[in-house]
């Protein structure tokens, strides 16, 4: 079992890292043939940059849009980060500083996450027109994300799995001095929906998360008129009379 | 036509139930073989249309990086699900935004995503059959590419770009809308967007400088082809003759007579609009554009302004530049743009909007107004959709809200804001841009133009409001049409120029 997940998290982060990196690329080549940044748009790359935070960090759009779906995904999101960090004590030895004094957060953060997502999904099924526009995939990446956060939480509250051993894997994994994987079912389901996870995420709408940046309306500084916006392909119009 | 009728106001603006299915249908007129081939696309829907039309998005994913963001980026979130003004008018679920878009992700996924192609039902991806064509023309003409929803999309997906590009895709396999490309040909040929030839456009504006005359006793010009000139004034041709487009034309005219500016139209570029950008595509957009940079360096103008009309605005300030040169900062080696710039006055911003031109000489205190004159009206003022959110005005981040209003209050003394979720970014289109403004259309516009309709009611029973400004061609054509279907006077909707007009205080000599 612990070969298999060896070799199950190998390929999930070769997977994940080119996947993501490839379409970064793509989103990189693909031209922007015009000025399209959305009101209200900052004048400078300074401002774009702030405003760009405030979209990462805030959702300063979504809050425009709907409290609740903003409620519900920030305090998804938030958590999930907080989460994430949370984990990175299984990675690092020594465990850093920071790291370390998260772990609560970290902890009730499963919770919260937890309730994020029950929220979100409670959104699709009830509210008429978030269930029209659903595809199955967009109701199954909620049940993912549940599963998730309820073996983990399980594990942290009701089947102690012994973490410490799960470390030694984890770290045989990066250094390839492989250890084995305790064996648990809260474990094992937790470690292959993460890697199910990070393979589809290059795949799936979880692209959002890089496509943000890349996104004109977002990304562009509304300065048209004292700058010549120009792509490659809008160029070679130029010649031609 | 005579069956359509307005909506009824919601009593207070909830979010309607869906209706599947209100809007299906044809879709608008489809161009005939002579219009579209005028234009150079297929005259009608060619043989291998799915092929085509596949081969033609996958071009489009690779030209333009907002598509190929927007397509993949949604993750079904429905911020934008409630924003659309069609959504709200018509309740039919393909209207919301995220719906509409759909209709071509579930194609995108089929065809170029792993998913779409192994799980189509998992992922809604669909085949491109002829029935997700017909709907494609059907709906994707029932955007007015506003771009209200992607103010609240939290990755900033613009519906309007998915719409340019499925009509494109429509275009290039023979499936055009004739009202847009009717207007497209005839701006090839004539033009201008009406199809007014060079001579009754310098016989009507001899007529205006007669009008003008006879109400104001002051011999005001309305100049045209001239050389050296000073100021370039690209206008829309609806306010060349449409009511009440005209008297906007009447006031740009009297404030360059105030303020002494030589200025001139051009015979040859005598449309400020540009339906190329309706239709999605960059190369009728750039043609049309050009010939205003043609007009620009014939009559070796030292400046270029823009009238009243929001998506003329949008493309003069936004696209202009990037498109023919007409802006500022080309880099020294872009021959294209510099011969151009090196004509132009750069103490001023080049384009520049009328609003912004009037505005600045109210500053400069060269114009003066008896604001008495628009005593008789209550004014609100509605931001036309294209100029609040896909351009800007002055020099600083929300101008283009202030610079109007400012001018509206500097010559008028009524003035009540709308409820301020309909105003600045968040305003509603009209329900007739977007290369919608056409009859066949007039139940999707009565429909769109509810949520407009519904807080101007606020505003006239709260304050007698009585007049509702704007700068916009289209606006005014489509608010004159639907208004008195909600009981209002047709000639409640003005621009602000007409306001300027009825306010200015002009001198003898």
């Amino acid at each position: 079992m612990s070969t298999l997940f060896a070799i199950l998290f190998y390929f999930a982060t070769l997977v994940f890292m080119v996947g993501t990196l490839y379409r970064i690329s793509v989103y990189t080549r693909t031209p922007a043939p015009l000025k399209i940044p959305t009101t209200p748009a900052p004048t400078t790359t300074g401002g774009v940059v702030l405003r760009m935070m405030r979209e990462v960090f805030l959702f300063e759009s979504l809050f425009k849009a709907n409290l609740w779906t903003w409620g519900l995904g920030w305090l998804f999101h938030a958590s999930l980060a907080l989460v994430l960090l949370r984990h990175l004590r299984y990675f690092t030895e020594p465990v850093w500083a920071w790291v370390a004094f998260i772990q609560p957060f970290g902890m009730y953060a499963g919770i919260t996450m937890l309730l994020g997502v029950i929220g979100l999904s409670a959104r699709r099924i009830f509210v008429e027109r978030i269930r029209y526009i659903s595809t199955p995939s967009d109701h199954l990446m909620l049940v993912l994300f549940m599963v998730i956060a309820l073996s983990g939480l399980t594990m942290k509250f009701a089947a102690h799995t012994d973490v410490i051993t799960v470390k030694g894997f984890i770290l045989g994994l990066m250094y390839f001095d492989w250890q084995a994987l305790p064996s648990s079912i809260a474990l094992y389901a937790h470690l292959f929906l993460v890697a199910v996870l990070m393979m589809i995420f290059p795949i799936s709408k979880l692209l959002h998360a890089p496509g943000l940046f890349f996104s004109p309306g977002r990304n562009q500084a509304d300065n048209p008129r004292d700058k010549r916006h120009l792509s490659t392909w809008a160029a070679k119009l130029d010649s031609e009379k | 036509m005579a069956d359509i009728t307005a909506p009824a106001y919601r009593i207070i603006p909830i979010i309607p139930a869906l209706k599947p299915g209100a809007m299906e249908g044809k879709g608008p007129y489809v161009a005939s073989d002579k219009i579209n081939e005028a234009i150079g696309f297929p005259g009608q829907l060619v043989e291998d249309w799915h092929d085509k039309a596949i081969g033609k998005m996958g071009e489009l994913l690779s030209k333009y990086r907002s598509l190929k963001v927007y397509m993949d980026a949604c993750v079904h979130c429905g911020a934008c699900s409630d924003k659309c003004h069609y959504f709200i008018g018509t309740q039919d679920p393909k209207n919301m935004p995220v719906a509409r878009q759909d209709l071509m992700r579930s194609v995108y996924r089929r065809y170029f995503t792993l998913p779409g192609k192994v799980f189509p039902k998992l992922v809604g991806a669909r085949d491109l059959t002829r029935e997700v064509l017909d709907e494609w023309y059907n709906y994707f003409n029932q955007c007015s590419e506003c771009r209200r929803c992607s103010v609240f999309c939290p990755y900033g997906i613009d519906t309007a770009e998915v719409t340019m590009a499925a009509r494109e895709i429509l275009d290039s396999v023979g499936y055009g809308q004739k009202y847009s490309n009717e207007i497209i040909g005839k701006v090839h040929k004539i033009g201008n967007n009406l199809g007014l030839p060079a001579p009754a456009l310098i016989d009507t504006l001899e007529g205006l400088e007669e009008d003008v005359k006879d109400a104001t006793g002051i011999d005001v010009r309305f100049p045209i082809d001239v050389k050296g000139a000073e100021v370039l004034l690209i206008t829309p041709s609806a306010d060349f003759f449409a009511e009440p487009h005209i008297d906007s034309l009447i006031g740009y005219a009297k404030v360059f007579h105030a303020t002494g500016t030589s200025w001139t139209l051009s015979s040859m570029s005598s449309e400020a609009g540009n339906f190329g950008m309706f239709i999605g595509n960059y190369e009728q957009l750039r043609t049309i554009a050009m010939r205003i940079r043609r007009a620009a360096l014939e009559l070796g103008v030292k400046r270029i302004v823009i009238g009243e009309c929001g998506h003329a605005w949008r493309v003069a300030y936004s696209f202009l530049n990037t498109l023919t040169g007409v802006g500022d900062g080309a880099d020294p080696n872009d021959h294209f743009a510099t011969m151009l710039q090196k004509q132009l006055d750069h103490r001023y911003k080049q384009p520049m909007h009328i609003c912004e031109f009037t505005w600045d000489m109210i500053q400069d205190e060269r114009l003066t107004f008896d604001k008495s004159a628009n005593d008789k009206h209550i004014i609100t003022f509605h931001d036309s959709c294209n100029v609040a959110r896909g351009s800007r005005m002055g020099d600083y981040a929300g101008g283009q809200f202030d610079i109007p209003r400012n001018i509206i209050k500097a010559v008028a003394n009524n003035f009540f804001e709308m409820d301020p979720s309909t105003t600045h970014e968040k305003t509603f289109c009209c329900g007739g841009g977007g290369g919608l403004l056409t009859d066949d259309l007039l139940d999707l516009r009565v429909k769109g133009a509810l949520p407009r309709m519904e807080v101007l009611q606020h505003v006239v029973d709260e304050h007698g409001v009585n007049f509702m400004a704007c700068i916009c061609a289209i606006c005014k054509a489509q608010f004159t049409k639907v208004m008195p279907m909600y009981g209002f006077d047709r000639r409640m909707i003005g621009g602000v120029h007409q306001l300027v007009s009825n306010a200015i205080i002009l001198s003898k000599e």
